[in-house]
């Protein structure tokens, strides 16, 4: 059965069209990712679901009754936001007891829950402090446990570690998958990061612009995004692209880049994949993994220059100019020596994406290696 | 272009102290970047060069000449800020020509066009010159503030966070933008940051800096591989390293609590011959391994697929791991794997006072 169904969502701020025909089908106890850039209605899309926000036309059903006329309070699912909203009076213990007390249960039971939900956390030893007393990140397991207490049918999450530091979000990431993998609750999580998405979901669904651009697991974006956009957007570095056009030339293929800026080869069998219709535009596509990179002349392998070298530590990012073309590489920590030398570059087939230049849409090409 | 000193810099707010006894110099030409976290006295310095603040104590030199009692405007620097300064109801180009107005400083008029066309090209903003800026994105915004900088061709690039504002593929354009142009223009440049990515990918020297003192000035590879103390060790770095305890006698190193003997080679295996107590252990996620034949047991807390590669959390007893796995590895939460290390990529450090004691 599925936890949470979106049908056919309209949602209009003014003239505005925030959601535009959304269709999402949320599993029983699956963990997805709402990604997209701020404005792509993602938080909208969420706090429709949590009954914070009207939707125009289309249904929103939770574990398969409909709920939008039912309050916020009603729907029994639980939110977590960006900035924690606890009281600032009470206790981390009131905080997340805060919930239940509203309902009949013990008190004794109430403590078993609360408890129960402080040792997940590891917040245990925090329960007597209040909110002013904590660090960000306990500030937000706090805020995680009062959302949890209640066992709620659904967790919504809006960018809940979007404010913390980098090493906490680490961190914090990992709690928030263990706690999912433990207590198994349907959950819809909102962010702009790529990598927490990527890290955290089950499936991830990419919004832009109001509309889904493509939902799949982690795997499936990265490696077989549906459009441009999607293939962009994840990732870091960016992935490559450039205007393309294909070429046959001695039992292969030669993909030409920019304006003619050069030349990479490619299995043959591209241009059987890629038929030449009427005004196709391409754009290809690779990400700087699938960049492989040589020292000396190899064949098969175009002459370009390395450019800027980025050092991250575990792996250097070079920029690789051929032409005005610029396409970065992903390279062992000092493989390139100095920005200005001659290297060789390659296209991994496997890796390689080809688009329609117009539209954006992926051309779905998968070549072997 | 210029050298720049500080010699000795203390700086108090209050009961405060930001800076204490800093020394730093910077060379000609060179893209210095100063990493930290909030609050590590990154700006202070930075001021403290502009001329924006005075040190309580020591010496600050642009060129070899003693500038603490210079003007900002003297000291010919330029500023980038976070927040970018614009003038919003003027147009990109008045906004660029406004530094060549100053007082200080007056340029006849095919100067100023010059110098605009000049930086406009470099900074690929010639399309938007006659453009108000409030009908600039963010991105662009931040260019405008660069050329704003590059037209008065100072001698110092004091950029304080320029990126920080920016969302996550438009910040890691500006960085080989920003790469780029310090190599064009050959000037001074000294970044702010507290983004250890960036720090590492643009800097020429990256300075550590922590709680106002200066921990560590080195190349990026060599603040990577060989970190000064503990701080730097998990400050630079994603995942951050892995530490944890452990003890060496007789040339022989064991973590958790005596069920693991670690195999170390190269300069730790010479380090462990020398030494024996309590050490806290660090090593990187991407110099630990995953597979059937390695030597020590955990079991699969998390798997975070980033794609391009995996990051694998161990578990070994209560400690866990991180590690870097290829993407195409399978491997189900909760199961148990076996696991070993690059044995010349261990970390040592000393327990109490976090300093690497391979270096010391």
């Amino acid at each position: 059965m599925a936890g949470i169904i979106l049908r056919d969502i309209q949602k209009f701020f003014g003239d505005a069209h925030v959601i535009r025909q959304l269709n999402l089908e949320v599993q029983h106890r699956e963990f997805v990712v709402l990604l997209g850039p701020s404005g792509c209605g993602k938080t909208t899309t969420l706090r429709a679901i949590a009954g914070l926000e009207e939707i125009d036309s289309g249904d929103i059903l939770i574990e398969g009754k409909p709920v939008q006329k039912l309050r916020a309070a009603d729907r029994d699912i639980a939110f977590v936001f960006q900035l924690y909203a606890l009281y600032p009076h009470l206790t981390a213990y009131e905080n997340i007891a805060f919930p239940l007390r509203a309902t009949s249960e013990s008190r004794a039971e109430v403590e078993r829950r609360v408890r129960h939900v402080a040792q997940a956390l590891a917040i245990e030893h925090l329960l007597n402090k209040r909110p002013s007393a904590l660090s960000g990140g306990d500030m937000q397991r706090v805020a995680i446990g009062r959302a949890l207490v209640r066992r709620p049918k659904a967790m919504l999450m809006d960018e809940p570690i979007g404010s913390l530091d980098a090493k906490l979000r680490e961190n914090m990431r990992t709690e928030i998958k263990r706690l999912h993998l433990e207590n198994d609750t349907t959950t819809v999580y909102v962010t702009h990061d790529q990598v927490e998405a990527m890290s955290l979901a089950d499936r991830i669904a990419v919004m832009h612009d109001g509309v889904l651009q493509q939902v799949g697991t982690p795997t499936d974006v990265y490696q077989h995004p549906a459009n441009l956009f999607v293939a962009q957007f994840i990732g870091s570095p960016v992935m490559n692209t450039a205007k393309a056009s294909l070429q046959a030339e001695g039992g292969n293929a030669r993909v030409i880049v920019g304006d003619n800026d050069g030349a990479f080869d490619l299995p043959a069998e591209i241009l059987q994949q890629i038929a030449p219709a009427n005004g196709l535009e391409l754009t290809m596509g690779i990400r700087p993994e699938g960049v492989r990179v040589a020292r000396e002349a190899t064949d098969g392998f175009t002459p370009v220059e390395a450019h800027i070298i980025e050092p991250l530590g575990a792996y250097d990012i070079i920029d690789l100019k051929l032409g005005r073309q610029i396409f970065r590489a992903r390279t062992p920590s000092g493989f390139v020596a100095k920005p200005g030398v001659r290297v060789w570059a390659r296209l991994d087939a496997v890796q390689t994406h080809f688009f329609d230049a117009r539209s954006g849409g992926s051309l779905n090409v998968r070549l072997r290696g | 272009m210029a050298h720049i000193r500080l010699e000795n810099i203390t700086k108090t707010f209050g009961s405060h102290v930001a800076l204490k006894d800093l020394n730093l110099e910077i060379a000609d030409g060179e893209f210095f970047v100063l990493l930290g976290p909030t609050g590590a006295g990154k700006t202070t310095t930075l001021r403290l060069i502009a001329g924006l603040e005075r040190p309580n104590s020591g010496a600050i030199g642009i060129d070899h000449e003693d500038v603490l009692n210079w003007t900002a405007a003297q000291r010919d620097v330029a500023l980038v800020f976070q927040h970018y300064s614009l003038y919003p109801r003027y147009t990109v180009r008045q906004n660029l020509e406004f530094p060549l107005r100053s007082r200080v400083r007056h340029y006849a008029q095919p100067e100023i066009d010059a110098r605009i066309a000049r930086a406009a090209k470099t900074l690929r903003i010639e399309h938007l010159l006659d453009r108000k800026t409030d009908r600039l994105s963010g991105g662009e915004m931040q260019r405008v503030s660069i050329g704003r900088a590059i037209v008065r061709e100072p001698r110092v690039f004091l950029m304080d966070e320029p990126l920080s504002n920016l969302d996550a593929k438009l910040r890691e354009s500006l960085r080989s933008e920003l790469k780029d142009l310090q190599m064009k223009l050959g000037a001074t440049f000294l970044f702010v940051t507290h983004d250890q990515i960036e720090a590492m990918s643009m800097g020429d020297k990256v300075g550590v800096l922590n709680q106002g003192r200066i921990i560590q000035v080195a190349k990026p590879q060599d603040i990577y591989n060989r970190p000064k103390d503990i701080f730097v060790a998990g400050f630079v770095g994603s995942p951050a390293m892995n530490f944890f305890g452990g003890e060496t006698r007789d040339g022989r190193l064991t973590a958790f609590a005596g069920a693991m003997v670690l195999g170390a080679d190269g300069p730790a295996r010479d380090w462990l011959r020398l030494h024996s107590g309590r050490v806290t252990i660090g090593i990187r996620s991407e110099d630990i391994r995953i597979g059937p034949q390695e030597p020590a047991g955990a079991r699969v807390h998390d798997v975070e697929n980033l794609g391009v590669e995996k990051i694998v959390t161990l578990r070994v007893d209560d400690q866990l791991l991180r590690a870097t796995a290829p993407a195409a590895l399978e491997l189900p939460i909760d199961s148990t794997v076996n696991f070993g290390w690059n044995p010349e990529k261990l970390h040592f450090f000393d327990t109490a006072s976090g300093a690497n004691l391979a270096l010391s």
